[in-house]
């Protein structure tokens, strides 16, 4: 698949979305370009999971369009399972399969959903368990491994899908200060290899080093955008203002 | 206490070993029998209690016992415990009902087949299980043909005779091994998007659970012919065989209900996120995590089910506790009823204290817990 470098992969346009009467995304505009690094910041509660989970319909939309790959994204969707094996998606609680092999969890999707056989899987997951540096722990079940080794084994897990996008929900919220780092350490060396990567995070030194583009977000709207650099040195909005002083000043 | 232990400099600190006492077979005794003076006494007593029990019991069970005699007067004159002959002329009744004798060679086999078909499903790591699973879906039939007759020259056996043991048994697995898929079937049908399908597996599940099995039971004796289209007339043993299935499966259902409930909602995220259809989701995912979950829940269905099967004696069935009551009401073996009915718990407990440990192991094995 030849793509160009500008192709929009990702577009949203006026999306709302509500949780019964509760609004809780607001008039969401945002276009993805293939290869795009984007960091999602904001207030807990401020929509930002939602706005991801939306992009692989884990949670519908009930106003304005979707589309991932240029194919919308609606209830009519015949599918949904191969646009979601497009795009891979990390959960803040890392959602491995307990009862599975770290080996079995990655391989359970490239066998079911692309009629891998079971070699070829088995090949492919060691190759992405040894890209997150954790190949000795293949036969270990989830419960055996820190949190740290969880959630790259939950990367691997997606990356092995070959998806064209990845999502991530928080993925080092729910870790301990040391295996953070091992975490953004492959998440870095991820957005090295091009992936487009929408991560919501409150780590903004990853944010500084990676990220294209910096969304903030606030109350079910996008408040602002801007390059890293701009949006930490010159941020336009009181809010965006008052967001990081609270983060970064402690 | 002022004991001085040794000063080692910060980062040097080397490990250990524990006190003595603390730790091996005297650290569990210490602990576990005679942490106190009181403690010490009332183990002591325990063992006492313990030995008067077991010394009776051993007595009355085995050194004292009768193993044959004629009728309870002379079993009373030959020994003071218990009076195992009314047992021992009629243990074949016990184990094959009224199964007539010459044909019985088919109840062995399929016996001992039930025990090869049942190794694969029971025990994933046994060698040549793929094969083994053929035998294991082939042996319904193959159990059918041998027990019934009436194929390849085998004489027809009419199941009004069979009983004892054998009864309990073909109950008892028919019953548990359908009852498990259909209890499954209900259980993710309970939790169905699709309306209807969970509004008839609800119904189905809460009528069945409504009434007590022994109506079920007189339904399936008496008025399930009047259901059926006129002309249909099918076997009692298969009626009950029936009823039975229905009213544990609508059990394992609920039972299996919990399990699916327990699962974490990030699961079924993870697996929608990687792309697997509901099917999928259900068979690697929901499944293998909700039944691990419930096997407490399922053994304790199956036990109750197995032992729920003495019920048919009130709508004319003899399984072993029908033996036994037939040989109580045997002038010969008159007021024998310990006994008797010891060794219709003993027929009963053997089987449950099996699925019990079994269940256990299952557990043990399935755990992947960090531990």
């Amino acid at each position: 698949m030849v793509k160009k470098k500008q192709e929009k992969v990702i577009k949203i346009n006026e999306m709302h979305k509500w949780f019964g009467t509760f609004h809780v995304l607001k008039n969401i505009n945002l276009e993805v370009s293939q290869g795009e690094r984007i960091v999602i910041c904001g207030p807990s509660g401020s929509g930002k999971s939602t706005l991801i989970r939306c992009i692989n319909r884990l949670e519908a939309h009930q106003k304005g369009d979707i589309f991932v790959n240029g194919i919308e994204l609606s209830g009519d969707l015949k599918n949904l399972e191969a646009i979601r094996s497009d795009v891979g998606m990390v959960f803040q609680s890392f959602n491995l399969f307990p009862h599975l092999t770290v080996l079995e969890n990655c391989t359970l999707a490239p066998i079911w959903v692309r009629k891998m056989p079971k070699k070829d899987a088995d090949t492919l997951a060691m190759e992405y368990l040894t890209r997150v540096k954790i190949p000795e722990q293949a036969e270990k079940f989830p419960g055996q491994l820190s949190g740290g080794q969880q959630q790259r084994v939950a990367i691997a897990r997606a990356l092995c899908m070959k998806p064209q996008i990845m999502l991530f929900d928080e993925p080092t919220s729910a870790l301990d200060p040391e295996m953070i780092k091992e975490v953004l350490d492959t998440m870095i060396e991820l957005a090295n290899t091009g992936m487009t990567m929408l991560v919501v995070t409150h780590e903004m030194g990853f944010a500084n080093k990676v990220a294209d583009r910096v969304i903030f977000m606030d109350e079910g709207e996008i408040i602002e955008q801007n390059t890293p650099k701009l949006f930490f040195t010159k941020p336009k909005n009181k809010r965006t203002k008052l967001f990081l002083s609270q983060i970064l000043n402690h | 206490m002022n004991v001085k232990t040794k000063e080692y400099l910060p980062g040097q600190h080397p490990d250990l070993p524990p006190p003595p006492g603390t730790f091996g077979i005297i650290g569990w005794l210490k602990s576990n029998l005679f942490s106190s003076i009181s403690n010490s006494i009332l183990t002591i007593l325990s063992v006492y209690l313990m030995y008067l029990l077991i010394d009776g019991a051993i007595n009355w069970f085995i050194l004292d016992a009768v193993y044959d005699a004629n009728d309870k007067p002379s079993c009373r004159k030959l020994g003071d415990g218990a009076c195992w002959a009314v047992i021992t002329r009629r243990v074949d009744q016990f184990i094959y009902g009224f199964y007539p004798h010459a044909e019985r060679w088919r109840v062995d086999i399929t016996f001992l087949m039930l025990f090869l078909a049942a190794a694969p499903l029971l025990y994933p790591e046994i060698i040549f299980r793929k094969y083994l699973l053929w035998f294991s879906g082939l042996y319904p039939f193959l159990a059918f043909i041998l027990i019934k007759g009436g194929f390849f020259e085998l004489e027809l056996i009419d199941t009004n005779l069979f009983g004892g043991a054998m009864l309990t048994l073909i109950i008892g697995v028919t019953s548990i091994a359908c009852s498990l898929p259909l209890g499954i079937i209900l259980a993710l049908g309970r939790q169905s998007n699709l309306k209807l399908v969970k509004i008839l597996s609800v119904c189905f599940i809460e009528f069945m659970r409504g009434v007590p099995l022994i109506t079920l039971l007189f339904v399936a004796s008496t008025m399930l012919n009047y259901f059926l289209p006129p002309g249909t007339n099918f076997n009692l043993l298969v009626r009950v065989i029936i009823m039975m299935t229905f009213f544990s499966a609508a059990y394992i259902a609920e039972v299996i209900r919990g399990g699916i409930q327990a699962i974490p909602k990030g699961q079924y995220e993870a697996a929608d996120a990687i792309g697997l259809t509901y099917w999928q989701t259900t068979r690697f995912i929901t499944l293998p995590q909700a039944l691990k979950i419930s096997i407490p829940g399922i053994v304790n269905t199956f036990i109750g089910l197995y032992k729920d099967t003495t019920l048919v004696v009130i709508i004319g069935l003899l399984d072993p506790l029908g033996i036994g009551r037939a040989a109580l009401a045997d002038t010969k073996w008159n007021g024998l009823s310990t006994e008797t009915y010891l060794f219709v718990a003993l027929i009963f407990f053997i089987s449950c204290f099996a699925m019990s440990r079994y269940s256990l192991w299952l557990e043990k094995k399935l755990s992947t817990d960090h531990k």
